[in-house]
């Protein structure tokens, strides 16, 4: 591993930033080694592996994870205040003042998600193995898989902005190729294209941010970066913090970017689960808090973060509640989740620990839903309707059981683990931020509502799936007096224990991770050395009542849920319903506005300028091409072939430039 | 300054370098012209290298090397393969790119 | 400087752009190679003169050992003796030539010779490891990335020497097999089915220019050396059988073409 110590970061770390990796950090490169070589073996292996390949996969992603816990063992021997490391691997660029190295940023944030990645991923994979089993490209999904999680730690452990976009674009590349993993569908390959090219969108940010601290700072490290910014201007911190919000927006899909993650449901479900749940999507949320500085420099830029958070978090609950594909179901649950994130990281130092809080939990009880969708459409082939489904409880008992605990979580009940995150977003959010109270109520009260609407379209979607009657065809021909017996014939069956493992594995972290986490503040604290102290204000409302309010919210969410999609029969197809419901089944409008907005205009911008390209450019140029073709006709009598004529040539140009230059010169 | 003479010698030997390439027709002998500019180079960069006191001199001449020998190998294969189907190994034979 | 370098340099440099000069005026490829050796070999003890006696050393053994045998290859493969003319075929290139050397050389030594350089550093504290190691140190810490890439356009380059050299067999392999039978179907046209005839052998001479005689006393054209008769170095049997003949009967008259026989087969 080039450990190449002797070639120094060229930049003066920062005082609180150590360049000397003790000992027990030193494995760090091969945490994303370790997937790299399993996806390139996999990838350059071709069809000799096919036999072996998944469990290859599966060897790197849980080795790298063993290697997360040497780490944050050897993190958890240091002092609190040392737990901060940039570790110099490589001189990338060296380009006079421009010095690039590839570095890692250990600390207790990126050993955070190296943790979440690695063991979520190394469950998934486990799912994998018998969710891909009849899949011919089961070796290449894992290639994929495997290429994913090198990506996302490359992310997460890059020290600079630019081995962050390195690892930015794998992960976009990485959900590229897994969306369109059945790419022989034009569905699943046009979905993948409009996540890769929103994505683009968002990454334009990213390069702007990028040339900013360029410009500003010189320096792309994160240690140069953080330290250098509350010297700069205010106008351009803040123009480096809008930018990497809209980052943060392409990757995590948060408004006005987030249209793409409904359609990435495309992709096998347990891609979903670890990309577009648990981690890349995240992605956003790590680089608000891990620019925490530069957030911290403009309360205009943390503004525009909060907002666009609590935007995101109602308008993906809303669309959550309209959804029939499970799927999408979740992954508007998805978004509304990420918004709580980002609003919490918008909160400034008093959020961004809750943040990456409710991150972890939320990675957990999200990729345990979405593993226990997967095995709902593994027993249902592949339906995903869930006006289709309806009794499974019977039938799946594992799936429901561990289902039903995530679903606990994600509510936001106590003692699960979604509370203990979740209900210290809202708290946070009703904290007035610099005195201004306006701000705390609205954000307060949006996130208040917003778990209201969680409780409902998730009971929902739970209740529809597992509970009421049975609304699939089961092939006995009689009526029963309910389930229409049209569609294909069902044989629900649990699914084997390589999925279910992994399903019961997750639901434990739903029940327990949260508490254990909030247990004396100990993640909070962990995390101090990254996201800074945060001083304890007070919300405007009491810590009891908000508790109540949001705890009453739920229950009335749920219990509502309960007599519409258990009690009451659901129809099979969906019912009219009001316009608010129309828009939320087709996105609120999302892709229309695109089209309208983006779309057209562009459209009608290229065709004006492929006219004027036409007539005028190519006017002049096939003018001027006709002009050079005679000139050119006329010279071609240079053109006798010779090599040694065309040397002359070269050689008198020398002389010529060698002379004009020194006349010049002196 | 003594060390200049090392880069004047270098010049002109450059220039022979260049002179045979332009007045000699056996491809062969072109090529060997080359190296003998790609040496004069060389000579330059560790006479440089000298001046300044930095290793990065040589170390640049000695990639030259390195790629100028893997340049006389194809160089060299690609005048074989001329010669085997020409039955000449005069640049001026080779003229197709007039037409 | 020291007085010795100086002595060296003096020595060696003209001696270099001399001997250079036979790269434009030998007339065989072979004299230039032997040239390119001796330039290349200066080369390498200025190198070593310019504490870089690391870069010497690889000077002698890639360029004088590796490259330049390589070109004697080359030559040798197509034709060490093949001497091309100096006689210009462009039209005025010859002139074209001369004068952009001598400009860009009277160009770029101006440069060098006007240039005020700063005092000569030295190496003597960059080498002060020696110099191999100090060079290692620099390869391996600043330039690793390139050495890998100098290794891959290495191996392409060897990868590439054998593809372009690849001769493809278009036709089917001419084994002893078809030789027979191909012997045998041009029987009609007037082929032959025997060996060639070996050249003939007299009393007096040992006749690889002279034709053997069949049995009725022919000579057999083919059985000379192809190479002999296109360069037109064969003798007539009956020169030579009057030329014994002679021997036998008139000794003292017929000596002279017996005189220029070995002169011509020591050729």
């Amino acid at each position: 591993m080039p450990t190449v110590t002797s070639v120094a970061a060229s930049v003066a770390a920062s005082s609180a930033v150590s360049n000397e990796v003790p000992a027990s950090l030193e494995l760090a490169p091969y945490v994303i080694l370790l997937p790299l070589v399993g996806a390139a073996v996999l990838l350059l292996a071709g069809r000799r592996s096919d036999r072996w390949g998944h469990w290859l996969g599966l060897a790197t992603a849980i080795g790298s994870f063993v290697v997360g816990l040497v780490l944050l063992v050897g993190l958890l021997g240091l002092d609190a205040g040392e737990r901060v490391y940039d570790m110099a691997l490589y001189d990338w660029l060296p380009g006079g003042t421009l010095d690039v190295g590839v570095g890692l940023r250990i600390d207790p944030l990126s050993v955070t998600f190296v943790l979440l990645v690695t063991f979520v991923g190394s469950l998934i994979h486990l799912y994998s193995v018998a969710y891909m089993e009849h899949d011919d490209d089961r070796r290449r999904f894992f290639a994929y898989l495997n290429l994913f999680v090198a990506a996302m730690l490359v992310l997460v452990l890059a020290n600079s902005y630019l081995l962050l976009f390195v690892g930015w674009e794998g992960v976009g590349l990485a959900s590229y190729l897994l969306i369109g993993f059945w790419y022989r569908e034009r569905k699943n390959a046009v979905a993948a294209k409009k996540a890769f090219v929103m994505n683009r969108v968002g990454d334009i940010g990213l390069i702007v941010a990028m040339m900013l601290m360029l410009a500003t700072f010189g320096s792309l490290d994160f240690a140069v970066v953080h330290e250098q910014a509350p010297a700069a201007s205010l106008g351009i911190v803040t123009a480096i913090g809008l930018m990497l919000l809209l980052a943060a927006c392409g990757k995590s899909a948060q408004f006005p970017l987030q249209a793409w993650l409904g359609d990435a449901m495309a992709g096998p479900t347990p891609v979903s689960a670890l990309i577009h749940a648990a981690t890349m999507v995240t992605a956003g949320v790590y680089l608000v808090v891990r620019s925490a500085p530069i957030f911290d420099v403009s309360p205009d830029a943390r503004l525009v973060v909060a907002i666009i958070g609590a935007v995101t978090l109602v308008f993906g609950a809303i669309i959550g509640c309209a959804k029939d594909d499970i799927k999408k179901a979740l992954a508007a649950s998805t978004m509304s989740q990420i918004g709580y994130m980002i609003l919490a990281a918008g909160l400034g130092p008093i959020g961004y620990a809750f943040a990456i809080f409710h991150l972890v939990t939320h990675g957990f009880f999200k990729a345990g839903l979405f593993l226990g969708a997967g095995s709902v459409m593994h027993g249902m082939g592949d339906q995903v309707d869930m006006r289709r489904f309806g009794g499974l409880s019977r039938y799946m008992k594992v799936t429901f059981v561990t289902f039903g605990l995530g679903w606990l979580a994600i509510l936001g009940i106590p003692p699960f683990s979604g509370f203990w995150s979740k209900d210290k977003i809202i708290e946070a959010a009703f904290v007035p931020v610099e005195g201004s109270e306006w701000q705390a109520w609205v954000f307060g009260f949006t996130a208040l509502i917003g778990a209201g609407i969680t409780a409902f379209y998730m009971s929902r979607l739970f209740f529809m799936t597992f509970g009421g009657k049975r609304r699939w065809n089961d092939g006995s021909g009689d009526v029963d007096g309910t389930g229409p017996q049209q569609g294909p014939v069902q044989h629900p069956h649990e699914s084997p224990l390589l999925m279910t493992l992994p399903m019961v594995v997750l639901a434990f972290g739903s029940v327990f991770l949260g508490g254990l986490l909030a247990w004396g503040d100990s993640f909070v604290t962990w995390l101090e050395p990254v996201t800074g102290h945060a001083e304890h204000a007070e919300p405007v409302l009491p810590v009891w009542s908000l508790i109540t309010l949001t705890l009453l919210l739920v229950v009335g969410g749920v219990i509502l849920a309960w007599r519409q999609y258990a009690v009451a029969d659901v129809p099979v197809t969906a019912p009219p319903a009001s316009a608010l419901t129309r828009a939320a089944r087709v996105d609120l409008y999302q892709d229309a506005v695109n089209e309208t907005v983006f779309m057209r205009p562009g459209q009608y911008l290229t065709r004006t300028l492929v006219y004027s390209d036409k007539e005028v450019v190519d006017g002049t140029w096939m003018g001027g091409a006709a002009l050079l073709g005679t000139v050119g006709r006329v010279w071609r009598k240079a053109q006798n072939g010779f090599v040694r004529s065309y040397a002359a040539t070269i050689l008198g140009g020398l002389i010529v430039i060698v002379a004009v230059v020194l006349a010049l010169a002196s | 300054m003594e060390l200049t003479h090392y880069v004047v010698l270098s010049c002109i030997l450059f220039s022979v370098g260049a002179a045979t390439v332009l007045l000699r027709r056996n491809a062969i002998i072109v090529f060997m012209g080359v190296e003998l500019m790609l040496n004069a180079t060389n000579l330059a960069f560790v006479t440089f290298g000298r001046m300044h006191g930095d290793l990065s001199g040589q170390v640049i001449a000695f990639f030259v090397m390195v790629v100028a020998a893997a340049e006389v190998v194809v160089g060299l294969a690609i005048i074989i393969a001329i010669f085997r189907a020409r039955r000449s190994v005069s640049v001026d034979d080779v003229d197709l790119l007039k037409s | 400087m020291s007085p010795g370098e100086d002595v060296l340099f003096w020595v060696l440099a003209p001696l270099m752009v001399l001997v250079s000069f036979g790269l434009l005026v030998a007339r065989k490829a072979v004299h230039v190679a032997i040239c390119m050796v001796f330039v290349m070999i200066g080369f390498a003890v200025l190198y070593i003169a310019l504490e870089a006696p690391f870069l010497g050393v690889v000077q002698i053994v890639v360029y004088t050992g590796a490259v330049m045998m390589l070109f004697l290859f080359v030559l040798m493969l197509v034709g060490v003796d093949a001497s091309s003319s100096l006689v210009e075929t462009i039209r005025g290139q010859r002139w074209i030539g001369v004068i952009l050397a001598l400009g860009l050389g009277v160009i770029l030594s101006g440069v060098v010779v006007q240039t005020v350089f700063p005092p000569a550093v030295g190496l003597a504290e960059a080498n002060s490891v020696t110099n191999p190691v100090g060079l290692a140190r620099v390869l391996m810490s600043d330039y690793v990335l390139a050495m890998e890439v100098v290794g891959i356009v290495l191996i392409t380059a060897a990868v590439s020497a054998l593809v372009l050299t690849h001769k493809r067999r278009l036709t089917p392999a001419r084994g002893q097999k078809e030789i027979a039978d191909a012997k045998v179907a041009a029987l009609p046209q007037g082929g032959r089915l025997t060996p060639l005839a070996a050249p003939g052998v007299y009393a007096q001479n040992n006749a690889m220019d002279t034709p053997a005689l069949d049995p009725q006393g022919r000579p057999i054209a083919e059985s000379v050396s192809r190479v002999l008769r296109i360069r037109g170095q064969q003798r007539e049997a009956t020169d030579v059988l009057l030329g014994e003949h002679g021997l036998v009967e008139r000794t003292s008259t017929v000596a002279e073409p017996e005189g220029s026989a070995p002169d011509e087969e020591e050729r």
